[in-house]
């Protein structure tokens, strides 16, 4: 019977002017979030309102599943198209409908109504009372309450008519693609992908980076990481995947460095080169998964050190969440069980058993110019070879 | 070019495996239960496969279950001989080295209620006789052990073991996984007292997901799957025809002039040998003061110090050389290898082991190059130790 949901925007109202360019990016992403649904849709931007409209038959349970992953929408709406504005046939319809949805049970209803035509034979306060009296008339189980229904009928008049009375919470925040790009920083732990999913939730598109070290990370460390893109972009839409071969940089840091330092003068290379990336690509600003304290690379010292090298704007949307706040994130995204499998860096050779907790940037900086000779042609070497995979 | 020195974990089919195969998937699919002619076909199959497979061990076609595997095998071997004859007591003797499809069986028997023995085994990976000896009671009903060890290659004397065993107690009931070790050896279980043996086919170039279990007339197993009462009720389910048919032509040519490859392969394990061990800092494991051929033809293990033995195994990978860590690892959950440790391989060399393991498709090329990658990688590796 439900042949089409009425979807409800969440900030998309308030944007005046671009609004349209807001309607576009919502459209154009429900149309991602329904690519691998069963049944066939088409998504109508009409009058101020988006409806997906299923043109086979489809999965119901499944087609809601992918519209709660869709940013911007505030609510999902069940709703029956009627091919008709004529009363007897609206009324006839919403019949149906209560006979439907309901069946016999005993509820307390109020009807609330819209017509888009101000010519049309009823205004909607005597569609309300005129649709209210039918319902009551045809289901002795209905009774009229308009201070404080148990349910909701809403009728919809345009040049078809519209009935729903299910309003499902959609996830809120803002279509992606409305608010410009971010590079994010995708490791294969739990935090990075619920950063990158609470950015994207503001409307941002991403773009990830993962340093990859081969033969120290193995083939599966790597495909983890384009698994866990993939579930990120189940929310923020497809996204291209920057595999950046890290290997001969730790090495060579590990040459010139002093051992406890590594970690931390690694990650401020990491964020030059995600930075560089992020620039080539139009980003507009980084994302991390950093928390204050999680680790020593994550101390305020650490992430000040890490912080310095970069010029564009860092967004850590983790930064003072408890670990179990994120893990409650990741396991409500699905990226929790990606996450925990066992094939994390196997670089631990570059860890050192008491790794610096304060770092010094004036230390740092002097350990970094050990690196002087060489680290510009092998920073260029590792731009000059990522390989980017499209994740769609 | 390609190096695939991984043939204990698995072995590239024989053609004529994949085309009998391919015969059972095209033409010949019936169902073996069917009463029909597409029926009565696909149960010559299973009727000829089971025949190759007797005639092989000198056994009764009765004699054989055809499984999914050499790990269904070992629990049906396990739980299902246990639970027919615990009322003969509730001891079983294993060994601290078994496979995890052993291994794990065991595990779930002893808390069910059975008791475990598990033997030691001396640093080439033997059995310790005079002890297994000491471990049989009254209650001990079943004795399990592996032929050929998967990880090292050590090989136990099964016949001289089996007569001991019973020598002691008549009516042990004594499993032998000879998932390792079928296709390496001549195996007869009459001759040598086994009572039951798990095979796999894909370690003998057949396909994955077949295997059978040879179970001794007069020997009781319970079923441990049960369903439609194929093969008479030992195990249920529509027979894997083209597994069973791939299985049987695999058991027919690897037994095809099988003395001159098994000699072929003993010259490719001490060619092996002799050159690794020139390279700094190694050590193969589980050949100390043995011969070459008193080891399994196809298995070298070797300990490469100051190396993590997955970093090696995924820089010899990029290189087209395939091998197996000794020791499955990860910096979260460490879990280092039982054989290994069984054996006494010193602590710091659990982690820094792999597998190079030879097929009858193997060449000296393929080890030429093999032995050329570890030349290259071990120097570049050691340089960043961990510290």
């Amino acid at each position: 019977m439900f042949k089409a949901f009425l979807i409800k925007y969440a900030e998309i109202g308030i944007k005046g002017k671009n609004r349209y360019l807001f309607e576009n990016a919502l459209r154009d992403q429900i149309k991602f979030a329904l690519k691998d649904v069963e049944g066939e849709f088409d998504v109508v931007k009409e009058q101020g309102r988006i409806y997906v409209e299923a043109l086979s038959e489809f999965d119901f349970d499944e087609t809601v599943d992918a519209l709660k992953r869709v940013f911007g929408i505030a609510s999902i709406c069940p709703t029956m198209i009627v091919d008709s504005n004529e009363w007897d046939v609206i009324t006839k319809s919403a019949g149906e409908f209560v006979k439907n949805v309901y069946g016999d049970q005993s509820l307390t209803f109020k009807v609330k109504a819209k017509r888009a035509d101000k010519h049309y034979e009823r205004t909607s306060p005597e569609i309300c009372v005129d649709m209210g009296a039918h319902l009551v008339d045809q289901f002795p189980n209905l009774t009229v309450n308009v201070h404080d229904p148990d349910i909701y009928i809403y009728v919809e008049v345009r040049t078809r008519t519209y009935i729903y009375s299910h309003i499902i919470p959609g996830p809120g925040g803002m279509p992606v693609g409305t608010n410009g790009k971010a590079m994010l920083l995708l490791s294969g732990g739990i935090d990075s992908p619920v950063a990158g999913y609470m950015i994207s939730k503001r409307g941002v598109r991403l773009e990830a980076t993962y340093f990859h070290a081969p033969p120290y990370t193995s083939e599966r460390a790597k495909q983890k990481v384009v698994d866990l893109a993939k579930l990120v972009a189940r929310y923020a839409g497809p996204m291209k995947l920057h595999v950046v071969n890290f290997t001969d940089i730790q090495l060579y840091i590990y040459d010139q460095c002093p051992h406890d330092e590594l970690t931390i003068i690694m990650r401020r290379y990491m964020m030059k080169i995600a930075e560089k990336l992020a620039e080539e690509n139009n980003c507009l600003g980084l994302i991390t998964g950093e928390s204050i304290g999680q680790v020593a690379s994550q101390t305020m010292q650490s992430l000040a050190a890490t912080n310095d090298v970069c010029t564009m704007p860092v967004y850590r949307p983790v930064i003072g969440f408890d670990k179990q706040d994120i893990v409650d994130i990741a396991e409500k995204i699905n990226t929790y069980e990606t996450s925990i499998q066992p094939y994390e860096d196997c670089c631990t050779i570059f860890v050192a058993k008491h790794p610096v907790t304060k770092p010094s940037l004036k230390v740092i900086r002097k350990s970094e110019l050990n690196l002087e000779e060489k680290i510009d042609s092998l920073l260029e070497e590792a731009l000059n070879t990522v390989e980017t995979i499209l994740i769609d | 070019m390609i190096a695939y020195l991984d043939n204990a974990a698995t072995t590239r089919p024989f053609d004529s495996v994949k085309e009998i195969m391919m015969k059972t998937l095209e033409e010949d699919y019936g169902n073996p239960s069917s009463l029909h002619t597409k029926g009565v076909v696909a149960e010559q199959y299973v009727k000829e496969a089971k025949n190759i497979i007797a005639s092989n061990l000198k056994v009764d076609a009765k004699e054989i279950v055809l499984t999914s595997g050499g790990t269904e095998s070992n629990n049906m071997a396990l739980i299902g001989g246990a639970l027919a004859n615990k009322r003969a007591g509730n001891h079983i003797i294993t060994t601290k080295m078994e496979h995890a499809s052993v291994h794990n069986p065991i595990i779930y028997l002893e808390n069910n209620g059975f008791r475990v023995t598990y033997l030691n085994v001396d640093h080439n990976g033997h059995v310790k006789l005079d002890e297994l000896l000491e471990a049989i009671d009254d209650d001990t009903i079943l004795v399990s052990i592996m032929y050929v060890n998967n990880e090292i290659g050590a090989v136990q004397d099964i016949a001289e073991i089996s007569k001991k065993i019973k020598e002691k107690k008549k009516d042990i009931i004594f499993h032998v996984d000879a998932i390792q070790a079928y296709g390496k050896y001549r195996i007869y279980p009459k001759k040598m007292g086994i009572d039951m043996l798990s095979v796999s086919g894909h370690k003998i170039h057949g396909p994955k997901g077949i295997g059978f279990l040879y179970i001794k007339d007069k020997i009781k197993v319970k079923p441990i799957i049960y369903g439609g009462e194929q093969q008479k009720g030992m195990r249920s389910g529509t027979e894997n025809v083209p597994g069973i048919a791939g299985l049987g032509q695999a058991v027919k040519e690897i037994y095809t002039d099988h003395e001159e490859k098994i000699e072929k392969l003993y010259e490719l394990k001490t060619y092996f040998i002799n050159e690794v061990n020139k390279i700094e800092e190694v050590k193969v494991n589980g050949v100390d003061g043995i011969s070459v051929k008193d080891t399994a033809c196809h298995v070298v293990s070797v300990s490469f110090g100051g190396i993590r033995s997955e970093v090696l195994l995924h820089a010899l990978a990029e290189k087209g050389v395939y091998v197996s860590a000794g020791s499955a690892c990860s910096s979260n959950h460490p879990q280092l290898s039982g054989t290994l440790q069984a054996i006494g391989v010193a602590k710091d060399l659990l982690d820094s082991t792999l597998r190079f393991s030879f097929s009858v498709f193997t060449t000296r090329e393929e080890l030429d190059y093999a032995l050329e990658c570890l030349n290259e990688i071990l120097p570049k590796l050691r340089k960043y130790r961990r510290h």
